[in-house]
């Protein structure tokens, strides 16, 4: 791996692979912290409420939960390959993988789309009817899923915005096989959204 | 060193332009520490006039210059601007972005660029922050913890006002990753990090309290927008939410965010005492160590925020007793800033004077905190005037004099010119006699029972608010004052010398201003920080 680490103050290039590495690695830990405080506000409210957060943790499809975890995992997956790809010089694969990714979290965000469009349907939302003449503890499940799931959804489309412009990028050969550290950090990022959902998946689908 | 004006920074710009753009655009550390100086001093100056404001309302009970409304949202917006605004990326922004590359010999930080981003996030949520104050609803009226119920309920802007705190936030975090990666990346050779200087590592510390606490306040502010905007229920005590929990989430940050505004301000101290001490600093190590420390206990205290708020007594006691040990590493470094002063050479120049008016007023404020934190006394001052007298003494006493300690210490570097020692001496003086005039009352007040943030008071207190006010005037004229001094130097000051206080640090081995990478060629570093038998070489240089 590359680990230059040079400045000349004849052309100012100041390049530090490493240190790009380790800021990108420090954001995340504030993204898991950000995250973390969902989860800690989740823990003391099942532990609040454990029977009505089961009851509505019933009403949730398994299936298109699942289907999305099997899509996000390989989306991680082509993600890596893709680095690996332009480690190994190829630039047209690498691109290949990248946009296998955007279209996987594509299909995330539809079966996310047809998920949320059918609760709404059945009049589950924040501050409707049914959903407020509902105990307490459900009100807070369904907070929390809206919520939750929205800010992850939030973090796929900006992921899936960031690979974008990561894969115009080389095509137009700034990013290459020398100098692909901003592709590296994209799919840490992308792991990372991977992560958080590889978490929400058994909170709010599997624990029934 | 020769240092003609078209070499050094203020002059030369890093991209093509000219003029304003070659501010706006720059990514020289330098220039980016300036545009935070000049646009946090003057939300500094807003915050301060507020607060004058608040204090005219106070000289007599009952109306005197404003309605209780008014009074509400000004008390909000003084802690709002004073905090996010001022205290927070104050030192670190400012100072920080200015010295710490120079101090561990580098050109720039790791990342120019991300750092004039965090510049202009700083300015989207300071300007946020402003519009919401003349939007329909009215300014935010909440007080700056916004605590729930009340900010769900009220009508006033607050949705606006607190994702302005948010996108703060993340200038917050950027400027953290960017020292962090700074100090593991670019120290010149020879300089391990126990040659670091100790506002290096202060600012280090506070780095990593920044990137540790400052999104769990991010997800909670979400959270407090999401349920205005959407009623979710998770806050929401009707829908079965819990507003203690609130309290808990705000303060893991809020309380962090005591050190992110105190640590780099004990950093200055420890670069000011050896310079006009002429000694090397008393307990590197424990110093530097100490910052770690503060920066890892202050993250275990937050409930002490919350004694009367609804705790098991075991959760109290802990609290509390967490609290008493973050005093050890303060009292560490206290006792060593002075032990260095011992049969030092000391030349009182205005910063040392300021860093005295800070050991002075610091100290007090921290042994207040003990009250505060021992849970029989707190249950009788919770919530009152002895609690601001507290916060202000520590936060401005401390943080707010070594603001203007580090301005008086580094100015003739960051600017090459000299201000009027004399005026800036009378400076001190009028701040300290300003400042405990101002704030000491307060304490005697809340230990009578006047609660905080009230607008109107019992007939008994008059004196003590009056003599308040008076001092307040005092303050701010200071205030005014010192800003005069300093536009004066500017325009009319003799130029500097490169190493005007006898410092050895190596900010002080390069010409002032700098030049535009700081330095010709990247230094060895072969002295101890504070090794002043380097005096004699560098006035050879």
């Amino acid at each position: 791996m590359n680990n230059s680490h040079e400045v000349t103050l004849e052309n100012h290039v100041h390049r530090d692979d490493v240190g790009a590495r380790m800021g990108m690695w420090l954001f995340l830990f504030t993204e898991v912290l950000l995250f973390g405080g969902m989860f800690l506000v989740y823990a003391v409210y099942r532990f609040q409420n454990q029977e009505q957060f089961k009851l509505a943790a019933l009403e949730l499809n398994t299936g298109i939960g699942t289907l999305n975890t099997i899509i996000l995992l390989t989306s991680s997956l082509t993600v890596a390959l893709s680095i690996a790809a332009i480690q190994n010089k190829n630039k047209f694969l690498s691109i290949v993988f990248l946009n296998s990714t955007l279209l996987l979290a594509l299909m995330f965000m539809v079966n996310k789309y047809f998920e949320w469009s059918t609760k709404f349907a059945h009049g589950i939302y924040p501050g409707s009817k049914e959903l407020l003449e509902k105990p307490n503890g459900q009100i807070l499940f369904y907070g929390l899923y809206y919520v939750m799931t929205g800010l992850h959804g939030l973090h796929v489309l900006i992921g899936m915005i960031i690979l974008y412009i990561i894969k115009r990028q080389i095509k137009k050969d700034i990013i290459t096989p020398d100098k692909y550290v901003k592709l590296e950090n994209s799919g840490l990022y992308w792991h990372l959204v991977d992560l958080i959902w590889i978490f929400l998946f058994p909170l709010f689908y599997l624990i029934q | 060193m020769a240092n003609t004006i078209a070499e050094n920074y203020l002059h030369q710009s890093t991209n093509k332009y000219k003029g304003i753009l070659s501010w706006l655009l720059t990514t020289d550390h330098k220039k980016i520490g300036l545009l935070y100086f000049v646009s946090i001093l003057f939300f500094f100056l807003v915050g301060a006039i507020i607060g004058l404001l608040m204090r005219l309302e106070l000289i007599a009970p009952g109306r005197t210059i404003m309605g209780p409304q008014t009074y509400n949202t000004l008390f909000t917006l003084h802690g709002v601007i004073m905090i996010f605004l001022f205290i927070v990326p104050g030192l670190p922004a400012i100072f920080g972005n200015f010295f710490l590359p120079i101090q561990i010999g580098a050109r720039d930080v790791a990342f120019p660029r991300l750092n004039l981003l965090s510049w202009y996030v700083y300015m989207v949520g300071a300007i946020l922050a402003l519009v919401s104050l003349f939007l329909p609803g009215g300014p935010i009226d909440t007080g700056w913890t916004f605590y729930i119920p009340y900010s769900i309920r009220t009508n006033t802007n607050v949705s606006l006002a607190i994702f302005a705190a948010f996108v703060l936030g993340f200038s917050s975090i950027l400027t953290g990753i960017n020292f962090i990666t700074t100090v593991h990346r670019l120290r010149a050779p020879g300089m391990t990090f126990f040659k670091m200087p100790l506002f290096v590592w202060a600012t280090y510390a506070t780095a990593w309290i920044q990137i540790i606490a400052t999104p769990v306040i991010g997800i909670t502010i979400l959270l407090v927008i999401i349920e205005r905007a959407f009623g979710v229920g998770i806050f929401d005590p009707a829908l079965g939410g819990d507003p203690i929990l609130y309290q808990h989430l705000f303060w893991i940050y809020s309380h962090p965010a005591v050190y992110i505004m105190i640590l780099p301000a004990m950093g200055v101290v420890s670069e000011i005492i050896p310079t006009f001490s002429r000694r090397t600093i008393f307990g590197y190590k424990a110093i530097a160590m100490s910052s770690l420390a503060i920066a890892f206990i202050g993250y275990l205290v937050w409930a002490h925020h919350m004694f009367t708020s609804g705790m098991s007594d075991t959760a109290r006691w802990v609290f509390s007793l967490l609290t008493f040990i973050v005093a050890l590493p303060s009292g560490v470094k206290i006792f060593n800033w002075v032990a260095t002063m011992y049969k030092g050479s000391i030349d009182p120049q205005p910063p040392f004077l300021w860093v005295m008016s800070f050991i002075f007023l610091f100290s007090i404020g921290g042994l207040t905190g003990l009250v505060l934190g021992s849970l029989a006394t707190d249950i009788h001052v919770h919530d009152t005037y002895f609690v601001v007298a507290h916060f202000h003494y520590v936060m401005f006493g401390g943080t707010g004099t070594i603001f203007f300690g580090a301005l008086h210490y580094w100015f003739p570097k960051m600017f090459g010119k000299m201000y009027n020692i004399k005026l800036s001496k009378i400076a001190v003086a009028l701040f300290f006699i300003g400042f405990n005039m101002l704030y000491f009352p307060k304490f005697i007040l809340g230990y009578m029972g006047m609660p905080r943030r009230y607008y109107d008071y019992l007939p008994q207190f008059e004196p003590l608010q009056k003599v308040s006010t008076v001092g307040s005037w005092i303050l701010v004229g200071t205030i005014f004052f010192i800003v005069g001094y300093f536009i004066h130097a500017l325009i009319k000051g003799k130029k500097a010398t490169s190493n005007p206080w006898g410092g050895v640090t190596l900010e002080w081995h390069i010409p002032s201003p700098p030049i535009q990478e700081n330095f010709e060629v990247i230094p060895t570093i072969t002295h101890k920080p504070y090794d002043f038998s380097q005096l004699k070489e560098m006035k050879n240089e």
